[in-house]
């Protein structure tokens, strides 16, 4: 626990360093998110509001995945572990009395929650803020907030499970670019990052939904907004556990696997 | 007490011609060669000893740090360290450890080094009086007073690397792998690097293993040197076994040279481990 208690410091250390540097992040994610507001607006108008979601739905679904950008995303982040593993530094990772997996786990999920925090207050401020209709809407209710926060919980764990998935088969290729950039490509595009799955087609949905990608950000950002709501709620928590589980199980394996074969590159 | 017996390390390297033609060729048909980096290398260490561990470059002297410190796996041969395998139950095996590696950082980059320190501290669960004691000697025996509030990044190269070492023994390890500490500091942080691990092996009989190409290190360090080359083990002996060695090796030449650094040359020239 204090492990992860520490992480979580340093990131937020890390993180109130470079202030600028914040500042420039906050202001590129009110305009990404304004213009998908309008891009959305137009093509509610087009047809007629006859979409898979309510406008109001999809504009709080926008606002909160900019705001939670840092914790489900799996393109932006943790380069220095990607690095390490490239240019051998994780030589001193492996004199450590602890396993690789856990500590890089509790270090990639530290570190996503304080990056987070830093950076949702002020977009979650100014998206209350934005005129209607592009303004985010409060939680349906008491209950479903909760549920909102459980499930946000469960999609970064199964996020940070799937990246040490990633991190674990880069021990097999000598560069990370290439797991790098067909894993998290699809998986940006399979868990609703770029157009929320409601939109996704019936026939190719069914494929996502047996995915673990569906149980990432794509469940609580539809339960906030009533989206998603009843016993599919229930239903979508149980899959989320079962991915968390499976796919924690398999890193451990490939981990295992890794740790005999590990090289040291560059002396 | 270490035992090192008869260990072997290869690597398969791929290689090609220059050029682009040869870069296509190569698209389709690797070729791979097969290292010896260590070949049946055995030696074994007493508590408390100071070895001096020297070779030419590529000679396998990092192979040989990070199999002793359970970060590769041998392909053959056992290996013993105060009763445990370095490579199985590496968890374990590694409390008792202290690894500097002179060409890498484990130090966050961008925030002050004291804060990677607590980190440090968190990852070995050193308890806090504990931790507090090892910082307070550490900081005053390398003289880090003023640098530790000092984010990484704007450290000099030799403040940084006191900081490594200072990072590398926070929770007092029985034993300390060192390669190439000194590379790339200044004469006086150099000498303050020397000191400091005479200290620390004088006062915590702590067992120390340094590879350098500094013949001064070795000097001023270590009373064992052990000498290896193209994967080979080829001297274990002090200083003066060596200075013998080159000598005979020399054969009647000019017979003069008494700069180490001379000595270790030609040594390496006429064993033909270059």
């Amino acid at each position: 626990m204090k492990k992860y208690y520490c992480f979580f410091k340093l990131r937020f250390a890390t993180g109130l360093q470079y202030r600028m540097a914040s500042v420039t992040a906050l202001t590129t994610q009110l305009i990404w998110g304004l213009m998908e507001c309008l891009a959305y607006k137009a093509i509610a108008e087009a047809s007629g509001d006859n979409l898979p979601m309510n406008y109001s739905s999809i504009v709080t679904y926008i606002w909160l995945k900019e705001a939670f950008l840092v914790l489900v995303n799996t393109w932006a982040s943790d380069n220095d572990l990607f690095a390490m593993i490239a240019n051998g530094n994780i030589s001193y990772e492996l004199c450590r009395p602890v396993s690789i997996y856990s500590m890089w786990f509790s270090r990639v999920f530290g570190a996503r929650i304080a990056e987070a925090l830093m950076r949702c207050i002020p977009v979650l401020l100014c998206a209350f803020l934005m005129p209607e209709p592009y303004k985010m809407t409060l939680p349906v209710n008491g209950v479903s907030f909760l549920l909102f926060l459980v499930t946000l919980f469960l999609a970064l764990g199964i996020t940070v499970t799937f990246i040490m998935l990633v991190f674990m088969l880069c021990f097999f290729t000598i560069s990370p670019q290439g797991w790098r950039m067909v894993l998290t490509g699809a998986v940006d595009f399979l868990s609703g990052n770029i157009i929320p799955l409601p939109f996704f087609p019936k026939k190719y949905l069914f494929f996502v939904e047996i995915s673990p990608f569906a149980y990432m950000q794509n469940v609580p950002f539809r339960i906030y907004s009533g989206d998603l709501a009843g016993g599919e709620i229930y239903q979508c928590i149980l899959r989320q556990i079962f991915w968390l589980v499976t796919l924690m199980i398999l890193g451990v394996v490939l981990w295992k696997q890794a740790e005999k074969r590990v090289v040291v590159q560059g002396g | 007490m270490i035992t090192f017996n008869d260990i072997s390390k290869t690597y398969r390297v791929s290689r090609r011609e220059s050029g682009l033609g040869n870069a296509v060729k190569s698209l389709f048909k690797r070729e791979y060669t097969t290292i010896h980096a260590i070949n049946h290398i055995s030696f074994s260490i007493d508590d408390g000893e100071m070895v001096g561990y020297i070779g030419p470059n590529g000679a396998g002297k990092s192979t040989t740090i990070k199999i002793l410190s359970g970060i590769l796996t041998p392909d053959s041969g056992t290996c013993v360290v105060n009763g445990q395998v370095p490579w199985k139950d590496r968890k374990e095996y590694v409390r008792q450890i202290g690894v500097v590696f002179g060409q890498r950082s484990q130090l966050w980059w961008d925030i002050p080094v004291i804060d990677s320190f607590e980190l440090i501290q968190a990852i070995y669960s050193i308890p806090a009086p504990k931790y507090r004691n090892n910082l307070d000697e550490l900081t005053q025996l390398l003289n880090l007073e003023d640098i530790l509030k000092t984010p990484t990044r704007q450290l000099s190269l030799g403040q940084r690397m006191r900081c490594e070492i200072a990072a590398s023994l926070l929770h007092e390890p029985k034993l300390l792998f060192l390669d190439e500490p000194t590379i790339g500091l200044d004469a006086v942080s150099k000498i303050a690097v020397r000191d400091f691990i005479k200290k620390m092996n004088a006062e915590h009989q702590t067992t120390v293993i340094l590879t350098t190409h500094d013949m001064q290190d070795i000097e001023a360090i270590t009373n064992r040197v052990i000498l290896i080359g193209k994967g080979q083990k080829l001297l274990d002996g002090t200083l003066d076994d060596l200075r013998l060695e080159a000598e005979s090796v020399e054969s009647g030449d000019e017979g003069s040279e008494t700069d180490l650094d001379h000595i270790i040359a030609s040594l390496y020239e006429k064993l033909n481990i270059m």
